[in-house]
């Protein structure tokens, strides 16, 4: 009886069906139907596909994604950071509730977080009116782009973080203490070195899940051709237009960074596994 | 492990604390809770019969309805199949068992705008099946179904990435020993699987079900906007939105936000459990196997 | 029912965990696996049970009561398998986990629930756990445990009941309790019963016949006597209990170990090839002055006298650390002291030839 090859003989019941079923099922929903985005580029000429995806207004969007999505996952790091420290470490009125907020923005459907932020953030808003006498406006600016990706890439470096930060031991830093070294000196030393993987990992989904987000950005944008469109948006008035063929290739280009990313992802998560068995 | 700061002799001092924790609250506040507050009180506005009309408005019925029918086929369907992979994936030994959660994962990874889109590349008008579903006036995109699929696949991984792990951590020895015993499949299944994850399980479900309710690029993109018929609530609040009927836009809004806050109460409420069973499979299993 | 093991092998990926094993337990007897881990014995229950299947090659077959049931499911051998971890269903009361075997048989098998109930309280008191038939497992300690598993696969009255290091998980006062209490338990019921150990106490305690298994192979098949006095290769002997190993030589048709030189009983060795002697402690004794008997000199590095026995430990002229057991009056009447130089003699020993097969 065959011992290796695909799989190791188990007297479990149930594994060809289970197995099938799932692998069909991935097929059919997932599989095949990100199929058709690069089965549609194959068919379309270079030129028809460089002129999809290089055109000046696709470009901007390019610059405009990216550059919000990676400052938005930079200032969540930071902040991320510090919300991770303060609910591990020490003890305030309202820090369960806190908590318990981290999780909102992924739990609030992206439309509902759209509207909020942009009703905030107008001139006549809650938060716009105290900006707008110093000339900041925000709703229909890149600023407003930023700040529903910062609002919606929160949880990741804080859940990312909390974890390892929890488990941290509290050995180590009394050692260092031990041994001559303050606070800000044992953090920079001791602590935030163990916590590095986790807040790189933590600050790669945020920067995956801001590039690719969609209802939380178009309201607060604006969408303002060369100035506040995103990428995901110009797929959509692509195919609001019947094209086809530019829609696909600007997502084609967006599933490349996606994978990529994901795989970065991995990668980081793979490593700083590693890093906590051997420790 | 948590100590408690007073106590612990390397602390920060208690200005730094302060001030560290007015950093965290302000950030938290300006980024999470307003938004939030924002959301209920636009909502109550202009008062509470505008609120009670704009979410019993037919339109917006039917957005419910829809979003309802769209989650109650997704969860389902995602269930089983979270079941069925986990089953595969926890209990047996193959090759590339870690490219196939790695796949798993991909509805995560992907732009759900381009969830919308590689649907309509299928079933639109210039897709793959597009003269077949035209030919047997059938309607995918732009129709219920197309929603429904756009739906299944954003929230495909929440039950599955839920059961994997736990199933994992808690091995094989219940369900051989259920079998040396004479258990058939079924009854392994039932008497000894499922009571064993049903935490998880129970968590999976509510995250599948507040994401399927609440999704909207993909959605937007194979839906076709046709008020009464193919809008789910998130596509109506924007087309409220847009028409600047602000109080409704945020009415309907704010039922979704009802849901998350129950999402996020859930969650707090069985995280306790899941973590208890992630320490019970540790204990049993431990030691040198 | 007597259980056979015919020829069975069995690889994981690169790793051999049995090569060509074969086994016989007789009818009713309660034998004992023993080996050190990875020797396979594990494996080797575990396939009798039908959770492994042994490789094609060699053919390996599993009887039982001379019925050939290799081909035959895990589910359908009626065998009591008692697990490491006890595997206890966490969401059962101790009732419940009792009762499963009998309440998963197919409609026409199944007793009815009182025939059940009346089973599985008869358990219960059987291992003493009468208060605790509503309990979850988490409220057990280890020792109540494992006897919950035990009964549990004792339900569904097993031809024959096999225990995978039942008792290796828990405390070493509560391991020998269990002990004694199993072989009460199996002198009762008469189950023909197959223990896989470790622990070589446990195995020689508790078992009509003991088979010390390594590296996948069974070295030496015998009743605990005769496989602690009388060990068949160096392995059993340096795995039964402690023991004093010497390095030393064929020379002239004799083995010969520093100054000790010993009539070697295999006349088929050459000279120069190597041997080695095997003593245990207490069967070396320390005298302050050599005379006449064959043995060596010693210099005593420490004595420990805290303990059932003294334990002498000694450094001989070749450079070999040397333990000696005594009792506490044999000491009083040595008189022997950390620093001494004394001399030690055999009492009972065995030479084994170093292995040249490759």
């Amino acid at each position: 009886m065959p011992n290796q090859g695909f799989r190791r003989a188990s007297i479990l019941p149930g594994f060809w069906p289970t197995f099938g079923f799932s692998i069909l099922y991935l097929s059919l929903i997932v599989l095949v139907p990100l199929s058709a985005v690069f089965l549609k580029t194959a068919t379309s000429s270079w030129s028809h596909f460089w002129g999809a995806i290089a055109s000046p207004g696709v470009v901007a969007s390019y610059r405009l994604s990216f550059g919000a999505s990676l400052a938005a996952a930079a200032v969540n790091a930071v902040f991320g950071l510090v919300v991770a420290w303060v609910l591990v470490r020490y003890r305030f009125p309202g820090k369960r509730l806190a908590d318990a907020l981290v999780d909102l923005p992924f739990a609030l459907p992206t439309a509902v977080a759209g509207i909020a932020l942009t009703s905030l953030y107008t001139e006549n808003g809650w938060i716009g009116r105290w900006l707008a006498p110093f000339g900041i406006r925000v709703a229909f600016t890149r600023l407003g782009v930023f700040v529903a990706l910062v609002f919606i890439g929160l949880p990741f470096v804080v859940r990312s973080v909390q974890p390892v930060l929890e488990d941290v031991d509290p050995q180590l830093e009394e050692a260092a203490a031990s041994l001559g070294a303050g606070r800000w000196l044992t953090f920079v030393r001791v602590v935030f070195p163990i916590l590095r993987p986790a807040l790189l990992t933590g600050f790669a989904m945020a920067f995956a899940r801001a590039l690719g987000e969609y209802g939380s950005v178009i309201f607060i944008s604006g969408n303002m051709p060369m100035r506040t469109e995103i990428t995901p948006l110009l797929i959509v008035t692509r195919l609001e237009q019947y094209d086809y063929t530019g829609a696909t290739a600007i997502a084609l280009v967006m599933l490349v960074a996606s994978f990529a990313l994901l795989l970065t992802i991995n990668l980081l998560e793979w490593r700083s596994r590693r890093y906590a068995e051997a420790a | 492990m948590r100590t408690d700061p007073e106590v612990r002799p390397t602390t920060e001092p208690r200005v730094l604390r302060y001030g560290l924790i007015a950093v965290a609250v302000a950030f938290l506040s300006l980024f999470v809770v307003m938004p939030l507050i924002a959301v209920f009180a636009q909502a109550l506005e202009k008062g509470w019969s505008v609120y009670w009309a704009a979410i019993t408005e037919p339109d917006a019925l039917a957005a419910i309805r829809l979003t309802l029918v769209a989650t109650g086929i997704a969860v389902p369907l995602n269930l089983v199949f979270g079941l069925a992979a986990a089953w595969a994936i926890a209990r047996f030994q193959f090759r590339g068992k870690n490219v196939l959660i790695t796949l798993i994962d991909l509805p995560f990874a992907v732009s759900p705008v381009i969830a919308g889109l590689i649907y309509v590349l299928i079933f639109g008008a210039q897709g793959w099946f597009g003269p077949w579903l035209d030919r047997h006036d059938f309607k995918i995109i732009f129709a219920v179904p197309g929603i429904v699929l756009a739906t299944v696949f954003v929230t495909f991984p929440f039950v599955a990435r839920e059961l994997i792990p736990l199933m994992q951590a808690q091995g094989t020895e219940e369900e051989e020993a259920a079998l040396v015993l004479g258990a058939g499949g079924w009854q392994i299944f039932r008497r000894v699987t499922l009571p064993n994850i049903k935490w998880s399980l129970l968590y999976g479900v509510i995250l599948c079900a507040a994401r399927a309710m609440g999704e909207f690029g993909a959605v937007s993109v194979v839906s076709g906007h046709i008020r009464g018929e193919t809008n789910t609530m998130p596509l109506h609040v924007e087309i409220l939105y847009n028409e600047y009927n602000f109080a409704a836009a945020f009415a309907v809004a704010s039922l979704l936000a009802l849901v998350a806050l129950v999402t996020l109460g859930a969650k707090r409420l069985l995280e306790r459990k899941v973590r208890q069973d992630y320490a019970e499979a540790a204990a049993t299993v431990g030691l040198e196997g | 029912m007597s259980i056979e093991a015919r020829h069975i092998a069995k690889t994981f990926g690169s790793f051999t965990a049995l090569r060509d094993v074969s086994l016989e337990v007789k009818e009713g007897e309660l034998l004992a696996l023993l080996g050190p881990s990875g020797s396979g014995k594990t494996t080797l229950l575990r396939i009798i049970a039908g959770l492994e299947t042994p490789d094609a090659e060699p053919p390996g077959t599993v009887l039982f009561e001379g019925q050939d049931v290799t081909a035959r499911h895990a589910r359908e051998r009626r065998v009591g398998f008692v697990f490491q971890h006890y595997a206890l269903f966490r969401n059962m009361t101790v009732f419940e986990n009792i009762a499963f075997g009998l309440r998963v048989r197919p409609r026409g098998q199944r007793p009815p629930e009182k025939a059940i109930r009346d089973r599985v309280r008869e358990l219960i008191e059987l291992i003493h756990l009468e208060n605790m038939a509503d309990r979850y497992s988490s409220q057990l300690s280890g020792g109540q445990r494992q006897r919950v598993a035990l009964a549990r696969a004792l339900a569904i009255e097993p031809k024959v009941l096999l225990l995978d290091e039942p008792f290796g998980a828990l405390d070493a006062k509560v391991r020998q309790g269990l002990r004694r209490w199993l072989r009460r338990l199996h002198d009762e019921v008469h189950v023909t019963s197959l223990l896989v150990t470790h622990d070589q106490d446990e195995a020689l305690e508790v078992a009509d016949r003991v088979v010390v298994m390594n590296e996948g192979r069974i070295e030496q098949v015998g009743a605990p006597e005769d496989v602690f006095h009388h060990p068949a290769s160096e392995f059993v002997m340096d795995f039964m209990g402690s023991v004093n190993l010497f390095h030393g030589r064929i020379e002239s048709g004799k083995a010969v170990f520093g100054q000790l030189v010993l009539d070697h009983p295999d006349p088929t060795s050459a000279d120069g090839q190597p041997a080695r002697l095997f003593v245990r402690p207490y069967d070396l004794v320390i005298h302050t002055e050599r005379d006449g008997r064959p043995g060596l000199s010693a210099r005593v590095e420490r004595v420990q006298s805290a303990g059932p026995q003294v334990r002498v430990e000694l450094v001989a002229e070749t450079g070999e650390a040397v333990t000696v057991e005594m009792s506490h009056a044999q000491f009083r009447d040595s008189r022997v002291a950390s620093g001494d130089s004394v001399y030690v003699s055999l009492r009972d020993a065995k030479i084994f030839m170093e292995d040249y097969s490759i």
